[in-house]
């Protein structure tokens, strides 16, 4: 692994347990003692176990679970609000268990900031001042903080509303504030955690397209817990799926979702959308030369390739792609079989999951 | 043999009385070794009351009473309250108990300055650490439980009568609240936020002053209320050692049943509570209410 020089998050053998000696009981962990019996018996709470994580620079990881599963907790740990029982974290190669409190506190003034679920705005500090909480511990100037502030409050919507109080502002509002003092510090790390989770479902899709928006223009590598798949897949490059403290699966949305490595992920996936979700590159099947039209891109949706299929005589379809050359084709069948909720593929994929988990 | 049994086992008299007398004797060589020192150790505090107290019997009335409803207003922002305040102390004024009133009014303050300059530190402390919580609970309880009289005792025995002993009285009872309630308000600050304040690289000291502090005001400002209030019941009787101000014509007229005198006196007290208690309140309320809607 060239992690000392690489850029981005890596997380490797991660562990955390709590509870008064942790140390004492991470021979058990490391034999795989269940979650149960390492609370009943021996007092400890097992956290994190041997997680591994890469996230690549500039890109989306979605860390999705039920609550309990540990996603806020891994999330912590990258900043190191919480310590690790054991294993490695650096960030763009830099080891983060390495640094001295005031390296840290420089770590997380200028290179990691954070979204919280429940806003966790400072309530006796107006909007301005929230905002430009991030650049007054980075020691910028009132009148040079005050600029910046102002440029990410009409960033975000919120000009109007630069001298009210937390309190005064929607949920909507109050999270907006959250996130652009979380940009304001130019940090290149955006920790979200459950950042939209609180908010109503529409003001959460108008969140989440305006994180996209920012993202498109900004470039951040984003870590994004949240316990709703639909959000993993509409804003993850990649997905990582944590259970009982264990990631049980990490893939990009069609992996998630055409074959989920376990019967918890495919109860998950049930309820998805599959025509908005599955790109037809995901599903193609070979060319066939005699094929000639017409085409369709491959990172179109099921959806968006069913009517292309349709107006073809021969109800097929030719897939290209990203530099336009034809790759595959998707024929009606293809595209409506993989709409349906297939129980014989799901129960087949969720027995090979739970033969895995046994021979694991 | 089935003595015990019947009677409660008590150390016999001989032995109790010569407990007492080593405790006594053990205090008696302390104070005379360290009472002086100790004594100069309290001189700028002396020097403190005495100048605040000058100023209020010296000054001409009118500014005093403007003074204070002004105070008044800054903090409350409310015109009715100062107004009364006004009106409270030109009757106090009226019914010659002016003096005693601004003798009072010195120790009050300088007493509630010292309550807050040892209790919110303290207070600090006891929130940072559980165990700092769980040594220094039990010894509020005592300081609030015991009653008040005892006291005067130890503080006469280093001090003698006069000022400076009755100072320490009135701060040592009134303490507690504000270490209390600072300890309280620190620990109720949402703990999302303080993660917020780590996760963007504030060092202790700026989670402290920038968000902790003032977050926990309204709490602060409820204990510097109580403070002030217990400081007032007890320089009626810190008058007992010799406290000038208010307490002594009270003390004066329990002792020879004068039931105008005490009751006027008794009232400017309260009029004095009324005052405090008004102001500091309506100004942690101020603060609370900017915060919310």
């Amino acid at each position: 692994m060239t992690a000392q020089t690489q850029e981005g998050i890596h997380v490797g053998h991660l562990y955390k347990v709590f509870g008064a000696d942790p140390a004492s009981v991470m021979p058990l962990v490391h034999e795989g003692i269940g979650k149960q019996e390492l609370l009943e018996d021996h007092g400890h709470v097992l956290g994190l176990r041997d997680i591994n994580l890469d996230v690549s620079p500039r890109s989306i990881q979605v860390v999705m679970g039920l609550s309990g599963s540990g996603k806020s907790t891994l999330v912590r740990h990258i900043n190191r609000l919480i310590d690790p029982t054991e294993g490695e974290i650096r960030v763009d190669g830099e080891d983060m268990l390495a640094l001295d409190a005031a390296a840290l506190k420089q770590l997380r003034r200028y290179k990691i900031s954070m979204v919280f679920q429940r806003f966790a705005l400072f309530p006796h500090r107006t909007v301005m001042d929230n905002i430009g909480y991030g650049l007054a511990l980075q020691g910028l100037a009132k009148r040079d903080r005050g600029e910046r502030a102002a440029r990410w409050i009409e960033r975000v919507g919120l000009q109007g509303y630069e001298n009210s109080y937390p309190h005064h502002l929607s949920g909507g509002m109050q999270q907006r504030v959250g996130l652009a003092r979380a940009l304001a510090t130019d940090a290149d790390i955006l920790l979200m955690d459950e950042a939209f989770s609180a908010l109503d479902p529409l003001i959460r899709s108008d969140m989440r397209v305006l994180l996209l928006d920012l993202q498109h223009e900004l470039h951040k590598t984003i870590v994004f817990v949240t316990h709703d798949l639909e959000e993993a897949i509409e804003i993850g490059d990649r997905i990582a799926i944590l259970r009982d403290g264990e990631v049980v699966q990490n893939g990009d949305s069609q992996d998630i979702v055409l074959r989920p490595a376990a019967s918890y992920i495919a109860d998950f996936t049930k309820s998805i959308n599959r025509g908005r979700v599955i790109r037809v590159g995901s599903i193609m099947e070979p060319l066939r030369p005699d094929l000639l039209g017409p085409d369709c891109p491959h990172d179109i949706s099921i959806e968006e390739a069913l009517p292309i299929a349709v107006a073809s005589p021969g109800g097929e379809a030719r897939v290209l792609n990203g530099e336009g050359e034809p790759v595959g084709a998707v024929s009606l069948g293809t595209l409506v079989r993989a709409l349906g909720n297939d129980r014989e593929r799901d129960r087949a994929a969720a027995g090979n999951a739970g033969q895995a988990a046994e021979a694991g | 043999m089935t003595d015990w049994v019947l009677n409660f086992p008590t150390l016999d008299i001989a032995t109790l009385r010569a407990v007492h007398k080593s405790i006594d004797a053990a205090y008696k060589t302390f104070s005379r070794n360290y009472g002086d020192a100790i004594e100069s150790a309290f001189d700028p505090l002396l020097w403190l009351l005495i100048k605040f107290e000058w100023i209020l019997l010296n000054a001409p009335w009118w500014v005093i009473v403007l003074a204070i409803a002004g105070i008044c207003y800054s903090a409350s922002r409310r015109v009715r309250l100062s107004l009364g305040v006004i009106v409270a102390f030109l009757i106090i004024g009226v019914l010659g108990m002016w003096e005693d009133t601004m003798r009072t009014l010195a120790i009050i303050f300088v007493a509630t300055l010292i309550a807050i300059a040892i209790g919110i530190p303290l207070g600090i402390a006891m929130s940072r650490s559980d165990r700092m919580q769980s040594f220094m609970t039990p010894i509020l309880d005592v300081m609030q439980t015991m009653p008040i009289f005892v006291y005067l005792i130890p503080v006469v025995m280093l001090f003698g009568l006069g000022k400076i002993p009755g100072l320490i009285a009135v701060v040592i009872y009134a303490v507690p609240p504000v270490i209390r309630l600072t300890n309280l308000g620190i620990r109720l600050v949402d703990q999302e936020v303080l993660e917020a304040a780590d996760a963007f690289g504030a060092g202790t000291w700026r989670r402290l002053f920038g968000v902790q502090l003032p977050l926990a005001l309204p709490n602060i400002m409820a204990g510097v209320n109580q403070t002030i209030m217990m400081a007032l019941s007890m320089v009626v009787i810190a008058s007992m050692i010799g406290v000038k101000g208010l307490g002594m014509p009270v003390l004066q007229a329990v002792t020879n049943q004068y039931f105008a005198l005490g009751l006027f006196n008794g009232a400017a007290v309260v009029g004095l509570a009324i005052v405090f208690d008004r102001v500091t309140q309506s100004y942690g309320r101020r603060i609370q209410a900017q915060r919310q809607s």
